[in-house]
């Protein structure tokens, strides 16, 4: 075992290299990477560098589930993981895996939590006492007996959590811990994290591309992966001041965007690695400066309502209402997010407005005319709802026949199909691949394709249920700026979003439920400066927003509003 | 939201309390009963016994309604079904012929035929709510914990619970690609044909399938990482030891065997009874 200063080596990459069997080309190459212990280390990296298939071979899903070829070594506490399976493995490395719900393998939080003590054939009152242990540390101690349903998507992953905690291990493993995550969830994760990294002295290592969120709380270092090589591997401080994330498709803090914006070049000693460490009496200036520069506001036009509600209810029994006396009016030609907790009732309304399921009361209005009574298949004449997983909508093996199947049941000619087939796919990109099978396309393509398929339809309304959620920031930017040419186009557009960057960035309107009821309806602008309605909707406020009244900015809404005007102009030219 | 069919939803009472293996054997013992005997009293005083255990249990009556109806459905075609198919089965095997009223030369209503298929209606009739009962008070991984301890492989057991746990599930997201898919045109509703709304269901399904498959990876990596299938063993975080309330269900539900093949052997001579001789 290698000693450097004083501390163990407990993940130790030499010259590691895999291929997945069904891949041509290697994953990871030459893979050098040192991790001692009790440190806390976040791995980033674009979508396909390689971080997951990383994370896979530390807990030994590579080789045990997916097999390939290995060359080179790594050491887990000093053992060969060649020479190891995946039981010896789940003993020095517990995983957190991603999707929260899909890893709820009990019945009960406390059956969850038990599930690996009951594969080491541990006694059932050793196993209570136990859990109840584990699940105090993760504040879930009182909801044992609770089913999965009745979690929300925060509690379940402390759950998660909990279940990797009861082996004692020595290294803990997040795969992108906030994916599913509301900002305010997100943050709390990281804090619990965080708390669990000092207090009992573990190893973290934490794959997310979530860079700015993770940077909540401290990190040691940040290992940036990209092509399957590790390109660099430094302090939080010195990442910032490398200037090297936004050219591997890694979006870098907005305060840090901001700090570039006003000509400061960014340096180590400034320690812009985190908000609160910032140096802010030396970047103050600059700051300042730019704030006062005059900028052009672009220009807003007047338009048209096409879709209103008026006080609108709706509940699946008596006792849990979900959506209470709702108003807004979305006009025609807008980009709109839709915010809130999870379960709030966002879905809900989208579920409502496409007709498939009836409100209870209140009234939804199309370009002033009652939709009341109207079926879906009538509505989706003019509303379309793309949901957030394309599996769940796919259901044609070739790419054409998938975006051709609405136009088919609705008997529209054959001749006609092809052209507005053609012309979708090109929309959205898919024209080169109108002949494949949809088995070979990423998930991001199988997005557009679901998009593809609902364009045809020539929606005048398009709904989107988290269109970029779990995707990177170079995929994040395609979709998005391909949802912005569309509505450019006309199309009205809705997104249900977690992503506070997508609202800030790309909707001028966002309307903000919680607990069924609206609390906000501005500009995002508004919404993200809105302590008060950011606290009661678990939305984040913006880090933009913090730099600016760090800096001493009287109008911080201003500030916010200028960075997102200025990044617009920039982008474009 | 509304799939709350088959749906497991904890309670405090003396039927949820039994363990899973109590159930289990009590389900066979009944089943049995009054799949062997066509003794239509002995079938009544079954179906008495099982509305009080379902009362007992505090299920709601809506949680099977839906159930209940396709049962009724079902019942109503076998009945039909097995007068226009053998209208004297009836008198073979009760060996006697007492005419009620004749509808053509063939298709004679006789009280023997009469009795037989009331006596089958009432053997499904009965057997069905128990099914049900003993699928809504068990909780799927006490039972797959029951079944482990009589020697069922953990692994099968599993598996099995993990299917009930998961159907509800499914069929969540069968609604909600159903209503997307819906809103493409396809349409689900009467004023299509069948042929074509079978067709259209296919459509649901493919995706179904995927989303699940995607689910099945997922959840079989969970397993895999926090140590499931390393022994040959495993123990169960919700095992329930035998109680004195289980061995009384277990008596119970044996005495209940006992007493149809008593009725049979030695009562009737014979699995069927005769009224008529």
């Amino acid at each position: 075992m290698e000693e450097a200063g004083n501390k163990k080596a407990v993940i130790e990459f030499e010259k590691f290299s895999f291929q997945y069997f069904s891949q041509a080309e290697p994953t990871l190459h030459d893979i050098d990477l040192k991790i001692y212990e009790g440190e806390k280390v976040l791995i980033v990296g674009p979508s396909g560098s390689g971080k997951s298939t990383m994370g896979h071979c530390l807990n030994g899903l590579i080789p045990f589930s997916y097999h390939g070829k290995v060359e080179g070594s790594l050491k887990i506490c000093g053992r060969e993981t060649q020479e190891m399976n995946i039981f010896e493995l789940s003993k020095r490395v517990g995983t957190v895996l991603q999707d929260a719900d899909g890893q709820f393998i009990g019945l009960t939080v406390g059956e969850d939590i038990a599930f690996a003590l009951e594969n080491d054939l541990v006694k059932q009152d050793e196993m209570k006492e136990t859990v109840q242990k584990v699940a105090d540390m993760v504040d879930m101690g009182k909801l044992l007996k609770s089913s999965p349903f009745e979690l929300s998507g925060g509690q379940k992953q402390r759950v998660a959590f909990a279940g990797v905690l009861v082996d004692d291990v020595d290294i803990l493993l997040f795969d992108e811990p906030l994916a599913n995550l509301d900002p305010a969830t997100g943050k709390t994760a990281i804090d619990l994290i965080d708390r669990v990294w000092r207090e009992y002295h573990k190893t973290v290592v934490i794959i997310e591309h979530r860079l700015e969120d993770v940077l909540y709380r401290d990190v040691d270092r940040i290992v940036l992966v990209n092509d399957g090589k590790v390109v660099a591997d430094m302090t939080p401080d010195q990442m910032m001041a490398a200037d090297i994330l936004g050219k591997y498709g890694i979006r870098e803090p907005l305060y840090v965007t901001a700090l570039k914006y006003a000509g400061v070049k960014v340096k180590e000693e400034h320690r812009a690695g985190r908000l609160a460490t910032l140096d802010i009496p030396a970047v103050q200036d600059a700051v300042l400066k730019w704030n006062s520069e005059a900028s052009e506001k672009p220009d807003k036009k007047e338009r048209q309502v096409i879709l209103s509600a008026e006080h609108l209810d709706f509940q699946y029994t008596k006792k849990r209402r979900i959506l209470q006396d709702i108003n807004f009016a979305i006009k025609e030609g807008e980009m709109v997010s839709i915010v809130g907790t999870n379960g709030a009732g966002k879905s809900t309304l989208a579920k409502v407005i496409c007709g498939f399921v009836k409100e209870d009361g209140g009234k939804l209005l199309y370009s002033g005319a009652d939709m009341e009574g109207q079926t879906i298949k009538e509505r989706s004449k003019i509303i379309s709802y793309v949901m957030q997983n394309p599996n769940q909508m796919i259901c044609k093996p070739m790419i054409y026949d998938e975006v051709a199947l609405g136009l088919r049941l609705n008997d529209v000619p054959e001749e006609e199909i092809e052209e507005r087939v053609e012309k979708a796919l090109k929309i959205c990109g898919l024209a080169p691949f109108r002949k494949w099978p949809i088995s070979a396309l990423s998930y991001g393509q199988k997005k557009r394709v679901t998009i593809a398929s609902m364009l045809v339809m020539n929606p005048k309304i398009l709904i989107l249920d988290e269109p970029t959620a779990g995707q990177d920031y170079h995929h994040y930017t395609e979709i998005m700026e391909f949802l912005k040419s569309l509505n450019e186009s006309g199309v009205t557009i809705l997104m249900i979003t977690h992503d506070m960057h997508l609202m800030l960035e790309y909707t001028s309107h966002a309307i903000v439920i919680c607990d069924g009821k609206k609390i906000g309806d501005a500009s995002a602008v508004e919404i993200l400066t809105n302590e008060e309605i950011a606290a009661q909707a678990n939305l984040k406020v913006t880090s933009l927003y913090e730099l600016a009244k760090l800096t001493g900015i009287g109008d911080a809404q201003g500030f916010v509003q200028k960075f997102i005007d200025y990044e617009r102009r920039n982008m474009r030219s | 939201m509304k799939a709350k069919l088959f749906d497991y939803v904890d309670r405090d009472n003396f039927i949820f309390n039994l363990s899973g293996l109590t159930k289990l054997f009590c389900f066979i013992f009944m089943t049995f009963s009054v799949m062997f005997s066509y003794d239509i009293r002995y079938i009544l005083f079954i179906m008495v016994v099982s509305a009080i255990i379902f009362k007992a249990s505090g299920l709601q009556f809506k949680q099977i309604k839906i159930m209940l109806v396709y049962v009724v459905i079902f019942l109503l075609m076998n009945f039909i079904l097995t007068f226009l198919f053998s209208p004297t089965y009836g008198t073979e095997i009760y060996g006697t012929r007492h005419e009620l009223f004749q509808i053509t030369n063939f298709y004679v209503v006789t009280k023997e035929q009469l009795l037989y298929q009331i006596t089958k209606t009432t053997k499904y009739a009965s057997v069905v709510p128990l099914g049900m009962i003993f699928l809504l008070t068990t909780n799927p991984s006490e039972f797959a914990a029951s079944l482990n301890r009589v020697g069922v492989s953990y692994k099968a057991s599993y598996a099995l619970s993990l299917t009930l746990r998961y159907f509800p599930d499914m069929i969540r997201s069968y609604q909600d690609i159903a209503v997307a898919q819906q809103s493409r045109g396809l349409d689900l509703s009467r004023k299509e044909k069948f042929g074509v709304r079978v067709k259209n269901t296919m459509n649901i399904c493919i995706p179904l399938i995927f989303s699940t498959l995607d689910r099945i990876e997922l959840i079989s990596n969970a397993m895999d990482l926090r140590g499931f299938g390393k022994h040959k063993k495993r123990t169960w975080y919700v095992a329930k030891p035998m109680k004195k309330g289980d061995w009384g269900a277990l008596v119970f539900g044996a005495a209940i065997l006992a007493g149809s093949l008593c009725m049979s052997f030695l009562v009737n001579g014979s699995r069927f009874w005769n009224p008529f001789v």
